[in-house]
């Protein structure tokens, strides 16, 4: 299982590398996102629940239109067909691209957090760093499970860049809930607490019921 | 086979709901506060609690279809998702009227029961798109099925979280059936039953029509002969009926 997993990780990221096709763009579309919200709202900076609510909206647009990429190679070039003949357990599958959408979220992130900070957060971000960080890794879990349960669904349908979308957004909801609430306070010029727990929690509890669900119904998205 | 009983348990539906409306009306006592509009929460918070169950059963039927492969378990649960995405739009009618009434507004964010609905609501709108989606019937069911398990098990995780989200305002009625006075605790249980009965009819229609339509469909196939006219299936949303049950010999001996 482990080595499957790690194959099928190499080559998921050496064919990202390669071609360059999503986090290249995700990153973009986060930077160019951001440049849009400065115009939509005619603020030049923004502080505490409304940036909170920017950042987790665009790196939510960016995750998903990451993940209505992730299965598209091999839907179209056969890659799953090879991975269905080979004896291994369909489970490292999953396994390998929730960690591939987790590195592109990370990447993302990389991008995304510092170029908000650096257009539109009216407050310092390097007190609130820490706490921002574990608030972003709990979401990303959740976001790469529901986006690679989603993505491998919506890739064998035929409005594939519709229904990715359209099933992920609710979906998410709670992420964005949590993640907001979360990161709201830690976005204010003189904050004083860290995120509240009961948000961090619901964030982990998400992330453990549908990484279950993900890990018990991931097989059968595949077979046929 | 799919229409037995259904005669007497719509007459039965019927008659709880005549019984759920006149304890409505003319038994529940009026609400202190509130007056003649909290009437509306004798059908307001049955469809609500009816459509969530609804859901949540949609998942357990999804459970077994992917357990059996049964084509059968899988027209089970999209129905039940079905009607339960019908009795999710008049909960959302009905609360809107409620907050028009009480709050003064159609809409209510610091609601959290009915912004979950909502939520919950346009998940499942997405159920019949996916469905659509796929041509294939065995995947289609397939995939339906994984969507009904994942919905199904996002609803309780979604009303967890909205609820965390927002301050506590909806009509503490709902949780605490033991506070109403006992007159109110009966009519409300009324219906719920009368809604559930409702319910459960409204689904069995459904399943009767689509099992009857398979059937009209095989023996019209068998008429024009075998090779004749191929099954008009295009892109559709409703589970195919493929299987033991829809072949002509099967639907002679139960018609």
């Amino acid at each position: 299982m482990k080595r499957t997993v790690g194959a099928l990780l190499r080559k998921e990221l050496l064919v990202e590398l390669r071609t360059l096709e999503s986090v290249p763009g995700m990153s973009l579309f986060a930077v160019t996102t951001f440049v849009v919200f400065h115009f939509a709202l005619n603020k030049s900076s923004v502080e505490g629940d409304l940036a909170a609510g920017i950042l987790w909206v665009t790196l939510l647009f960016a995750a998903i239109l990451g993940a209505n990429r992730l299965f598209v190679a091999d839907a179209d070039q056969g890659g799953f067909d090879g991975f269905l003949l080979a004896p291994v357990d369909r489970s490292a599958m999953l396994a390998a691209k929730v960690i591939t959408m987790l590195a592109y979220l990370v990447v993302l992130e990389l991008v995304a957090v510092p170029a908000f900070a650096l257009l539109l957060l009216g407050a310092p971000l390097g007190p609130a760093l820490g706490n921002l960080v574990v608030t972003l890794a709990l979401a990303d879990i959740g976001i790469a499970v529901i986006g690679t349960l989603v993505g491998a669904m919506a890739v064998q349908t035929r409005a594939r860049d519709l229904l990715g979308p359209l099933l992920a957004l609710p979906l998410l909801v709670p992420i964005v809930i949590g993640g907001a609430r979360a990161t709201a306070p830690l976005l204010v010029a003189t904050h004083s607490s860290g995120p509240a727990a009961r948000w961090l929690l619901t964030l982990g509890l998400y992330d453990l019921v549908f990484g279950l669900i993900a890990y018990a119904l991931f097989d059968f998205l595949l077979e046929d | 086979m799919y229409g037995r009983g259904l005669r007497s348990l719509s007459i039965l539906t019927v008659a709880a709901m005549a019984l759920a409306l006149s304890l409505v009306f003319f038994y529940a006592p009026l609400e202190a506060e509130q007056g003649f509009l909290q009437k509306i929460f004798y059908l307001h918070v049955p469809l609500a609690i009816i459509a969530l169950c609804g859901f949540v059963l949609g998942g357990l039927l999804a459970v077994m279809h992917l357990r059996t492969r049964d084509s059968r378990w899988d027209m089970r649960s999209y129905v039940v998702i079905h009607m339960s995405l019908i009795f999710a739009v008049g909960t959302l009618i009905t609360g809107s009227i409620w907050a028009k009434g009480s709050w003064g507004h159609w809409w209510v964010w610091n609601e959290p029961t009915l912004v979950s609905f909502l939520i919950v609501f346009l998940l499942y709108a997405t159920y019949q798109p996916l469905r659509f989606a796929i041509e294939d019937p065995e995947r289609q069911a397939r995939y339906a099925s994984v969507f009904a398990i994942t919905a199904g098990a996002f609803v309780p995780m979604n009303f967890l979280a909205v609820r965390l989200s927002s301050a506590y305002l909806h009509p503490r009625v709902l949780g605490s059936t033991s506070n109403l006075p006992g007159s109110m605790a009966l009519t409300f249980l009324v219906s719920l039953i009368a809604m559930a009965l409702l319910f459960a009819t409204m689904c069995k229609y459904e399943l009767t029509a689509k099992h009857t339509r398979a059937q009209v469909r095989a023996l019209r196939r068998l008429l024009s002969g075998e090779d004749g006219a191929p099954a008009p299936r295009g892109r559709s949303a409703v589970p195919s009926t493929s299987g033991p049950m829809t072949t002509p010999a099967a639907g002679r001996t139960s018609l």
